[in-house]
């Protein structure tokens, strides 16, 4: 059979990898996107849906930065807006000492062009006057807010595929190779896919990837707890979370438009990349309901009505792998996202297509690159 | 060994037959319940201080209620029943429950669903209008609460059903405007060889047909519905449809009855991660059992109209298979005989079954032929316009991802109720089999959960 044959392959039709063809096609290159299932089904399409950029890895604020900027102007770029709401997103504290941590993050995040406004217990009060009594300082970033995790990389995928991206779902690669100067990816049916170029998105699978290039990384698979509730009049404008140390009081909540409270947090439950599946566990869902009630205690009346999880990946150091192959010239990596990869995706798209196309990005990705685990490997075998 | 946990989600007709033949090898099943009394559906008892006859309330299946809620009571003392108690989850061998504002976990070496049915309804022009509910909706009213859905009430869909609630609402002295059926009166005759396999049931049939008939209630067969009109202030006011020839009528009336069969409440057998597959007659998924009840999970159980929508009767005879299923995988003597017998007496009641479906087939064709503006979801508002540009603007043909595109099947019921009509929906505009669309997977809650509800463990702190 003869190979299809375009300048780019990207493997993994999640979010990062629409992007990442949507915006390698603007540059004017030639782009197969390969997907196993459906466009954006995997963690893509069941995270909660945040566009947040406070509480990252400082490192990470460029990137995600240039990524909100291209939340803005979804609409003009791909037709439709994915439910993206510009709302404001707060963080708040119940301990005293945490309070510290969220000043000191306040002050280190202006560094990195990301304003974010501190609350007291009095003005959080004033403000956001649906806070429980235990929550006692806040940080407020204005300008995140939330979007819809079903459509955002589905509008890509189609975007992409509008634009002249060969975009082949249920395609499942099961080997790839740079035999020669080309690329070649073989589908369980036996399709052929050859390029110069390839672009490894494919998730919580990219692992498996990058290990037929001899790049092996600890990556481990977690599936986030995700439920959302009945509708109700549209109040809860920002999106809401905490911050704190301790794991279990993790709890993030969100209105959409429509009414229905989506909120998640706290114990991650089983995922099966082989399977491609990944449970909502019930057992979970007590210390959610009580941390809500902590949070926001007007929602005690309101009513669950679905729960629900995805594969997400998770890398020990808490970031992802981004960048060029240390080992294979042509071959780019762009997966493990550690539960925090929707706000990132378009702008992951985005620098990701500049550092294919111009051999190097404006955005500093250094931190994520892959030789930190070639490291770490040859020290663990040194020692 | 321990004693058994065994746990028997439902007390219908299944469910109580069921806990009466594990009582009777000297098992204690926990029995969930997420009624208030025992009786199911189709034998719902009255509220307390109700005091109507058995012949008033259940009319020719008295008799079938009575021994039932004898048996029930009979039973009480030996078995550990939690009435008004939701069974919500279920994770490995662990049942999750909601009591009121109170949730709790009991862990089962066997688990019995027998969940019962809910209606199985396809959408017409002004179903989400104040006024219309569906046939089990309107049943419960009177059973339940001795009252009418309306004054004036039209009974439209097909099956049994349809004649039975229309007969009791006639009995119990509401206006039964019309009976109008979507099913052409020739495949009954064409199916009397599989429905004489039941000539009881069958008589039974005719002669509340006729009695519907001589009390001047108007039948008409082979109708294709329009619209239910109404107005918001008041509700429904008139029913338009055509005849099986093809002339436009309407009728006046305050509410209408809509339902066509049943279909099995699924939800647990699809969180236990049972198997489905594919019944091509009644173009939907059942969860995959064996004759005697075992599903493709080792150690969970089906029974009853939760599983197959084979009717009451059917319910109790399977209820019992499912418990001699159970007794005899945990190692106990089962007579042989009994269960082949049992298993004889089910095989007529799928051969019947098949009769009523062939005699009353799911409308799937009214599905292409609704209107972009018709209501598809009802708790989310979700138009067939809105759901066929999920299909053929953004390239969904499963119905999770047509789902997730469009929110049809996201609110309250959790597509329940608009699932089937959704499905049928897609199948047609994308042109392809219904069976390729799939089914809407189950996700816990089974109903809504109050975020107020804090665990047994937090009450005791």
């Amino acid at each position: 059979m003869k190979p299809m044959q375009a300048d780019v392959i990207v493997i993994g039709g999640g979010l990062m990898g629409t992007a990442a063809a949507f915006f390698l096609r603007r540059r004017g290159r030639s782009v197969i996107l390969l997907e196993r299932g459906l466009v954006g089904q995997q963690a893509s399409g069941v995270n909660f849906g945040n566009v947040r950029r406070q509480g990252r890895f400082l490192p990470q604020l460029p990137l995600a930065n240039r990524s909100r900027e291209i939340w803005g102007r979804l609409k003009e770029l791909l037709g439709e807006d994915a439910e993206f709401l510009a709302t404001g997103h707060i963080r708040v504290c119940y301990d005293p000492r945490q309070i510290g941590v969220i000043e000191a993050y306040a002050q280190k995040a202006r560094d990195y062009g990301l304003d974010l406004e501190l609350l007291n217990a009095n003005s959080l009060k004033a403000r956001f006057g649906f806070f429980g009594p235990e929550a006692i300082a806040g940080s407020y970033s204005p300008n995140d807010g939330h979007a819809n995790p079903r459509l955002a990389a589905p509008a890509f995928g189609r975007a992409a595929a509008r634009t002249g991206v060969a975009v082949f779902e249920n395609t499942e690669i099961i080997s790839i190779a740079k035999p020669g100067d080309d690329f070649q990816a073989i589908a369980a049916d036996g399709r052929m896919f050859s390029a110069p170029i390839a672009l490894v998105t494919a998730g919580a699978w990219g692992g498996a990837l990058s290990r037929q290039f001899e790049e092996p990384v600890p990556i481990a698979v977690h599936g986030p707890q995700m439920a959302v509730t009945e509708p109700l009049p549209y109040r809860l404008k920002p999106v809401i979370g905490v911050s704190t140390a301790i794991p279990q009081e993790v709890v993030y909540l969100r209105q959409v438009e429509r009414g229905n409270i989506v909120f998640g947090g706290g114990a991650r439950g089983p995922a099966f990349a082989d399977i491609r599946r990944a449970y909502a566990v019930p057992g979970h869902l007590g210390n959610q309901l009580r941390q809500i009630r902590r949070l926001v205690p007007a929602l005690a009346n309101m009513r669950v009505i679905r729960t629900w999880s995805g594969i997400e990946s998770y890398l020990p150091d808490d970031i992802p792998v981004m960048g060029p192959s240390a080992r294979v010239s042509g071959l780019y990596y762009a997966f493990g996202f550690c539960g925090h990869g929707f706000q990132l995706g378009p702008g992951v798209g985005d620098v990701m297509a500049e550092l294919i196309d111009r051999g190097s990005t404006m955005t500093p990705i250094e931190p994520f690159h892959i030789k930190r685990f070639a490291v770490e490997a040859a020290r663990s075998v040194s020692a | 060994m321990a004693e058994p946990r065994i746990v028997i989600v439902g007390a219908g007709p299944a469910g109580v037959r069921a806990a009466e033949t594990l009582v009777a090898s000297g098992v204690r099943p926990i029995v969930i319940d997420e009624g208030g009394r025992d009786g199911g559906q189709i034998y719902r008892r009255q509220p307390e201080g109700f005091r109507r006859s058995y012949a008033s309330l259940y009319g020719s299946e008295a008799g079938r209620a009575e021994d039932m809620h004898r048996s029930f009571d009979a039973l009480r003392d030996r078995i550990d029943y939690r009435p008004e108690t939701l069974a919500w989850g279920i994770w490995e061998k662990q049942l999750h429950l909601l009591q009121g504002s109170r949730t709790s976990a009991v862990d089962f070496d066997a688990l019995i669903i027998a969940s019962g049915a809910t209606d199985r309804l396809m959408p017409v022009r002004g179903w989400n209008r104040a006024g219309v509910y569906s046939m089990g909706a309107a049943q419960i009213a009177l059973k339940s609460q001795a009252t009418a859905i309306g004054k004036r009430v039209v009974f439209m869909g097909s099956g049994p059903l349809l004649y039975l609630v229309a007969a009791q609402y006639s009995k119990a002295g509401a206006e039964v405007a019309a009976v109008l059926d979507t099913s052409p009166f020739h495949l009954r005759v064409k199916a009397l060889p599989q429905l004489i396999a039941r000539p009881d049931v069958l008589l039974k049939g005719l002669a509340l047909t006729l009695k519907l008939r001589r009390g001047g209630i108007e039948i008409q067969t082979g109708i294709t519905p329009v619209e239910i009109e109404g107005r918001p202030e008041i509700g429904v006011e008139t029913i338009r449809f055509r005849t099986s020839k093809g002339k436009v009528r309407t009728i006046a009336c305050d509410a209408v009855a809509l339902g066509y069969h049943l279909r099995p409440e699924a939800q647990l057998a699809d969180l236990a991660r049972c198997e489905f597959r594919f019944d091509a007659q009644t173009r939907q998924f059942f969860p995959v059992k064996d004759a005697d009840g075992r599903s493709s999970v080792a150690g969970v159980y089906l029974a009853g109209d939760g599983a197959l929508t084979l009717g009451a009767d059917a319910a109790e005879v399977a209820g019992r298979l499912a418990a001699l299923a159970v007794l005899s995988d945990l190692g106990r003597q089962v007579a042989g005989v009994q269960v082949a017998r049992l298993r004889r007496r089910l095989r007529i009641f799928e051969r019947f079954r098949r009769g009523i479906a062939a005699a009353f087939p799911w409308p799937a064709g009214a599905a292409a032929a609704l209107g972009e503006d018709t209501v598809v979801c009802r708790c989310e508002n979700i138009t067939a316009g809105e759901l066929r540009a999920a299909v053929s603007d953004n390239g969904a043909v499963e119905i999770n991802r047509a789902k997730a595109f469009s929110r049809v099947g996201m609110g309250r019921c959790q597509g329940r109720y608009c699932g089937h009509a959704a499905a049928e929906v897609i199948a047609a505009c994308a042109g392809v089999p219904v069976e390729a669309v799939g089914r809407i997977r189950a996700q816990a809650p089974v109903k809504p959960l109050i975020i107020g509800a804090e665990s047994d463990a937090e009450q005791a702190a």
